[in-house]
């Protein structure tokens, strides 16, 4: 069964087309990443898979069903720009918007003293919430999000605000909940996070798909035929070479059609040079991301 | 348990814990009875002390010399203008009156003060009056005769039924004076429902938490759990205070008496009271839910909102004029306009009472208002809920409103 499945959905708002017939799949167990520029539609196909709002046309199945009380209970959501009742106690906020995604009282109680000890924060449970710190209010957020064991995580820019630790510990718990054989939709402009943590991604803009597929093939399509080499020695005339274009600390040779990484690097040896660095040179996501959305706009 | 029901008791339990909550809820009963408890620790037997006022005269006619003590005004004479100025000047007197030679022709009394007033003191006019009376008429008529004269009347109305026995309410002001302060409360509490409602969805939607909670729960679930919740913790506060009002005025006849011995509740009044509250509670939070989905803030929304709040008051502005024209039309107008129903209801109960088709028709256009509002609110919340930023403009609104 598919965690999500979106189906041809699309959405306009007056006469801006939000979606346009997008559709895309997200496997139990699978970190998604779902990337894109500001405006590119991303938080309308989310509220449209949350059925916050409805689609114009299309279909969106949630665990394998329509979206209703039941599976509302099986998903968990971090929305972009954070929010909690700022008067109410960490404990107590919590527990009440875990008891709206079916948890009793006792158990959600239970929970949430869990994961504020998994988290390190059981000393601010007491603590009303505008008396955190962002950082600390985004943990809470977090903690929402997960406490009622959802099946299905979907996460608007989780590590936005946090400090390198916090964002390490949230790294560790989403790679446990994947683990877990959770599926989990990552919703972010950080593309190193996605390339560190995604497995598949759906990158979208102007409301339409752009690149959707496994990352290390997407990544393949898009490599060119250099390579990044520091060595020590003189190059001289390499076969194959057309050109060489020199970096801080490294040299990218760019290659033609005919000759292959491999080649380059028997050559280097046969020749005797030390080598400290060799790398097929791949584009990164961010550099992807760059080329596709600009050539769209 | 289900999801409506959990909203419901974090809304209502969050609201009783608000500390305006509570004082506005427990204000009344305890001020009255603090009022009492200083009335019964500063009463006694005894009549209160009066300091004796002495106010001087010149009788320039003559025959004025008895009778010189009236009440707590004692009476003193002067020979001449002059004598009674520089006493009125040294403080001997607190002022002075000259009876003039042509009195009896004129009835002309020049009176002197170093005081600036509006108008001669009630009791220092009534004084000089029975003063003059009683050296007018003595030895001429029965000393009793002379004092009908000066207190001809005390006027005693009964009203009756229709059937000619004596009405259960009597009307007058200890009629009035409950319903008075009751639609006061009313109105703050009407009010600051409506307020909780717009603040409380203006916060979420400001920090973004309405996004959470309807990932959890549809809108008609969050909608209907606040109002009930909001409502209910309104309609508490309503019930302690009915509750409290004959409680309270038991204690403050059998304390007091006097004119709260006169005070009565007009009949059907707190079962109106509540029926009112819950109508016009329902009316406000509908609003309160459609102005809270299409404003961007808190802040705004409480603006927005302060629009149909403060014509929940007009009833009060104008009450005075329904004490003195309680026939005009313009009462059955404002009694069957749903802002204004539920103040006007309650003042009318105690000044006028209300006729039947006056009642039936403010229930039935209170109750019409609420299903039109609740509609439009409904269709508000579902389109504009989760828009931020700028407020959408009302053409915009009604567009969005007409196209569903």
């Amino acid at each position: 069964m598919l965690a999500v499945e979106v189906s041809h959905i699309a959405k306009s708002f007056a006469d801006k087309v939000a979606v346009d017939n997008l559709s895309f799949s997200v496997n139990q167990g699978e970190m998604f990443g779902l990337i894109g520029p500001n405006g590119a539609g991303k938080t309308t196909t989310i509220r449209m898979m949350m059925d916050i709002i409805k689609p114009d046309s299309g279909q969106v199945t949630i665990l394998g069903e329509k979206l209703n009380e039941d599976t509302k209970n099986r998903l968990g959501y971090l929305p972009e720009e954070r929010g909690l009742y700022k008067k109410l106690q960490v404990l107590d906020s919590i527990v009440y918007l875990a008891s709206l995604k079916g948890l009793d009282r006792h158990s959600a109680t239970e929970k949430v003293n869990e994961l504020l000890n998994q988290t390190g924060m059981s000393a601010n449970k007491n603590k009303k919430i505008e008396e955190l710190s962002r950082g600390m209010g985004q943990i809470i957020q977090f903690i929402v999000t997960i406490v009622h064991d959802p099946q299905l995580l979907i996460l608007d820019e989780p590590f936005a605000g946090l400090d390198p630790v916090n964002t390490e510990l949230l790294k560790g718990m989403l790679a446990d909940l994947r683990n877990q054989g959770k599926a989990i939709i990552l919703s972010t402009h950080q593309m190193n996070q996605v390339e560190e943590l995604c497995d598949r991604i759906l990158m979208i803009n102007n409301g339409q798909d752009v690149l959707y597929g496994i990352l290390s093939e997407i990544k393949a399509r898009y490599r060119g035929n250099s390579v990044l080499v520091d060595f020590k020695g003189e190059l001289g005339e390499a076969p194959g070479v057309t050109s060489r274009r020199n970096h801080k600390g490294y040299t990218e040779l760019m290659l033609d059609s005919k000759t292959t990484p491999q080649q380059i690097l028997a050559y280097l040896i046969n020749r005797g040079m030390v080598i400290n660095r060799f790398e097929v040179a791949t584009p990164s996501l961010n550099e992807i991301f760059l080329k596709e959305v600009g050539k769209k706009s | 348990m289900n999801k409506t029901l959990l909203i419901f008791r974090h809304e209502f339990l969050q609201m009783i814990k608000r500390k305006g909550f509570i004082i506005l809820t427990l204000i009344v009963p305890v001020l009255a009875l603090i009022g009492i408890g200083i009335f019964q620790l500063v009463s006694t037997d005894e009549p209160p002390l009066v300091d004796t006022v002495i106010v001087g005269y010149v009788d320039e006619t003559g025959g004025f010399d008895e009778f010189t003590t009236q009440g707590y005004i004692e009476l003193v004479h002067f020979g001449t203008a002059d004598d009674a100025t520089a006493a009125l000047i040294n403080s001997d007197v607190s002022e002075y009156f000259i009876i003039p030679s042509d009195y009896l022709s004129t009835g002309v009394i020049n009176r002197y003060t170093l005081e600036r007033q509006l108008e001669t003191p009630p009791a220092i006019a009534t004084g000089i009056k029975n003063f003059l009376t009683s050296n007018m008429l003595t030895n001429k008529v029965p000393p009793e005769t002379i004092y009908r004269i000066e207190y001809p009347l005390a006027l005693v109305t009964t009203r009756l039924t229709e059937t000619g026995e004596v009405a259960t309410e009597q009307g007058g002001y200890g009629n009035v004076i409950i319903p008075a302060i009751f639609s006061l409360l009313l109105a703050l509490s009407l009010q600051a429902s409506s307020i909780y409602l717009v603040q409380g969805l203006g916060d979420e939607k400001e920090n973004r938490l309405i996004e959470v909670l309807l990932s959890s729960v549809s809108p008609r679930q969050l909608l209907t759990g606040k109002i009930l919740g909001l409502g209910t913790a309104g309609l508490v506060q309503v019930v302690i205070w009915l509750a409290s009002l004959p409680l309270l005025l038991n204690l403050a006849s059998s304390t007091i008496g006097g004119f709260f011995g006169t005070i009565q509740l007009p009949a059907n009044f707190v079962v109106l009271g509540v029926i009112y509250f819950i109508l016009g509670y329902l009316l406000f939070a509908s609003l309160s839910a459609g102005v809270g989905a299409i404003s961007p803030s808190a802040r705004e929304g409480q603006q927005l909102s302060m629009i149909y709040a403060m014509l929940v008051y007009v009833p009060l502005w104008f009450a005075s004029f329904l004490f003195i024209f309680p026939g005009s039309p313009i009462w059955s107008v404002l009694a069957i306009f749903p802002v204004t129903a539920p103040i006007t209801v309650m003042l009318k109960l105690g000044v006028t009472g209300i006729a039947a088709w006056e009642l039936a028709a403010s229930l039935s256009v209170m109750v019409l208002s609420i299903i039109g509002a609740l509609l439009l609110s409904v269709k508000a919340f579902r389109v504009y809920l989760l828009m931020y930023g700028k407020r959408p403009s009302w053409g915009e609104i009604i567009r969005s409103l007409r196209s569903g």
